[in-house]
């Protein structure tokens, strides 16, 4: 028990760490505002937020009402007065199976949001029955070098947005360890420059989904004959080529700028190579750098609903295209709640990478 | 055999156009503190860069104790005119980076030692921890200075080092950088658009005639016993006499520019039609 109380203390600790790395820069400067100017800072950001809520429930209201007009003039002339009237009963009770199908009202949305996390809880807690139940079977099928049973069930919303992550995380990796070492080479050497400029004009502008097609064709032939599920490969891999521009010509730019006084001083100092790179020519590309790490990790999640859409491969974007193929009564405001959970994630990857690049980056750069 | 010689040095950076430097003879003795003067514009970086290995001349040959300059060297410690010190390095490890590749085999103790000694000789002790952002002008100088004599080399050569400082800094570390150059009397060359700077700090004044096309005019020796004192100075007859003698050439160099232009502008016969209207 003791125990248990201890971890979930540093849990907190570190989530509180997180917070304050993230928002480093905000808590500092909020510091030393003067409380009244923050103060007003703060209540036009909540007046904001409720002028648009209010905005989107009246324009939600005003679809719904013409929608359900539309639905009773339609049984009015098609079946006459009394399929009118209870259509009209039928709407105003709230039945789900008469509801206009329009855009969901924030309550409605944050009521949807509720049910996928109570979803994601009889989801979670039958995935640890599972595996209670399953946890002697398994012991038993390892010791005789069988693979394990596992939980085959639906995947909760919660777990849709950590595989999301997990695809985005595989791709910007692999568009960092491509984009940026060839930038820098690119950057380096005129010769390199012209023989990949061509190259970088052509792909950068190919849209994901050609990218996806193009990933699909190659993957699924290198991986022919494989029993596993290539989705997973294809999706993350077309995530990386697609966001990988702006790395590298960011890098590449970055390096081919260094500033002629500090190479001079590389000279002068007669640093070698190797140190003329790392002391001097990356430090002071590290702010274009990570300009380009920042869009690239922004366009990969932007592109990754796109292209999990595409590949089938388990995630927010298979997900939302779930949703809108199963035209349950509150698919629409699920689909609502996803858009809101992909925006606010993507706002929280933004910041991590400049609070990364705050802490590593000789010059500061603040939060839009 | 000079220490530091220019014989006949041209320099281009395209090739076809016109000169920057054209005929360049210079030649430095060791242990002599040399004085370059000249005008923004007229080719004094060029100059520089020719003589710490950053350039090769177009003509000519630039020799360092009788041997053809190729490429940048310890030997020869640069001071430049923008501190060029690496922002996101702090003081220590700015010259620790110098030391480091000047003294390879040295351990790592003796060379924190090294860069330790050099920037208490600047008297930047207490911000050796600091970055270049935090430290004012003449601070970032001061550690430009330490690092390139952390260094050791034979021969300093400062361009414009104090050119963007404010007038008190500039005297204070004209006189600093005379008591480091006394100590140990390392052959110094000293790049400056300020003549007062050139007669207090050197023993000979050399004019850098303005480019495009520059060359050096005649030279001026300071003959004033060391160590110098600015007040003094400006009753010493001879000190007088070379300032005004200086000024007075570079002055003649200025108005030949302008009678030069001057020649070139032809100025159109035009009157407003109102305006000679007016006068009939």
């Amino acid at each position: 028990m003791k125990q248990s109380v201890s971890l979930n203390t540093a849990g907190k600790i570190a989530r509180f760490n997180i917070f304050r790395f993230l928002f480093q820069g905000s808590i500092a400067k909020v510091k030393q505002m003067d409380p009244k100017v923050a103060l007003k800072k703060v209540a036009i950001s909540i007046a904001s937020i409720l002028l648009f809520l209010g905005l989107w429930h009246m324009g939600a209201k005003a679809l719904y009402n013409k929608e359900a007009d539309f639905k009773i003039n339609k049984a009015l002339e098609e079946r006459g007065q009394a399929a009118a009237d209870s259509e009209a009963a039928c709407i105003a009770s709230g039945n789900p199976d008469c509801q206009p199908n329009t855009l969901p009202s924030p309550a409605q949305v944050w009521a949807s949001f509720n049910s996928l996390l109570k979803d994601h809880g009889i989801i979670s807690a039958d995935k640890a029955a599972f595996k209670e139940k399953t946890a002697a079977l398994n012991a038993q099928r390892e010791a005789e070098n069988l693979d394990p049973i596992v939980y085959t069930g639906r995947p909760s919303f919660v777990d849709q947005i950590w595989r999301s992550l997990g695809t985005v995380f595989a791709g910007f990796l692999l568009a960092f360890f491509i984009a940026v070492p060839l930038g820098i080479f690119i950057g380096l050497s005129p010769n390199l420059k012209s023989a990949f400029n061509w190259f970088i004009q052509v792909f950068k502008p190919v849209s994901p989904v050609v990218w996806y097609l193009l990933v699909f064709m190659i993957v699924k032939t290198v991986l022919i004959g494989s029993p596993d599920d290539s989705s997973f490969t294809i999706s993350f891999v077309s995530v990386g080529l697609c966001s990988m521009w702006a790395t590298l010509v960011n890098t590449a730019m970055g390096v081919s700028s260094v500033d002629n006084d500090y190479i001079n001083v590389a000279k002068v100092l007669k640093l070698g190579t190797f140190q003329k790179i790392f002391k001097v020519i990356l430090p002071s590309s590290l702010p274009l750098i990570f300009t380009g790490l920042k869009i690239t990790l922004s366009v990969g999640w932007m592109v990754l609903i796109a292209i999990e859409l595409l590949a089938q491969s388990p995630g927010l974007g298979t997900f939302v295209w779930e949703e809108f193929q199963n035209g349950a009564n509150d698919s629409n405001a699920k689909i609502i709640v996803a858009m809101f959970v992909i925006g606010i994630i993507g706002f929280l990857l933004d910041r991590i990478m400049l609070a990364i690049q705050n802490s590593v980056s000789f010059v500061k750069t603040d939060a839009i | 055999m000079a220490y530091l010689e220019l014989n006949n040095v041209h320099k281009t950076y395209i090739e076809g156009e016109e000169e920057i430097l054209s005929n360049i003879n210079l030649s430095i003795e060791e242990g002599e503190f040399v004085a370059i003067v000249g005008f923004t514009g007229s080719g004094k970086t060029t100059l520089v860069n020719l003589i710490n290995g950053l350039l090769e001349p177009t003509r000519g040959e630039v020799l360092f104790k009788g041997e053809p300059v190729k490429g940048t060297s310890h030997e020869r410690g640069v001071i430049f005119q923008n501190y060029s010190l690496l922002p996101w390095l702090t003081v220590e490890q700015n010259v620790l980076m110098a030391v480091k590749e000047a003294f390879p085999k040295k351990s790592k103790k003796e060379l924190t030692e090294m860069v330790a000694e050099y920037v208490e000789m600047v008297s930047l002790s207490h911000a050796i921890n600091k970055r270049p952002k935090e430290l004012s002008g003449g601070m970032r100088q001061r550690v430009a200075v330490a690092r390139a004599l952390a260094m050791k080399p034979e021969m300093i050569i400062m361009d414009e080092p104090l050119g963007a400082l404010d007038a008190l800094t500039r005297g204070n570390l004209q006189d600093e950088i005379l008591n480091i150059w006394g100590k140990d009397k390392r052959t110094a060359l000293l790049i400056t658009n300020d003549v007062d700077e050139g007669i207090y700090m050197a023993d000979r004044i050399i004019p850098l005639r303005p480019g495009p096309r520059a060359t050096l005019g005649p030279e001026f020796k300071i003959d004033i016993e060391r160590p110098r004192d600015k007040t003094e100075m400006n009753d010493n007859e001879n000190y007088k006499q070379t300032r005004n003698a200086i000024i007075e050439y570079l002055m003649d160099i200025g108005n030949e520019r302008k009678s030069e232009a001057q020649e070139e502008l032809v100025l159109p016969d035009l009157a407003p039609k109102d305006f000679v209207n007016q006068f009939k």
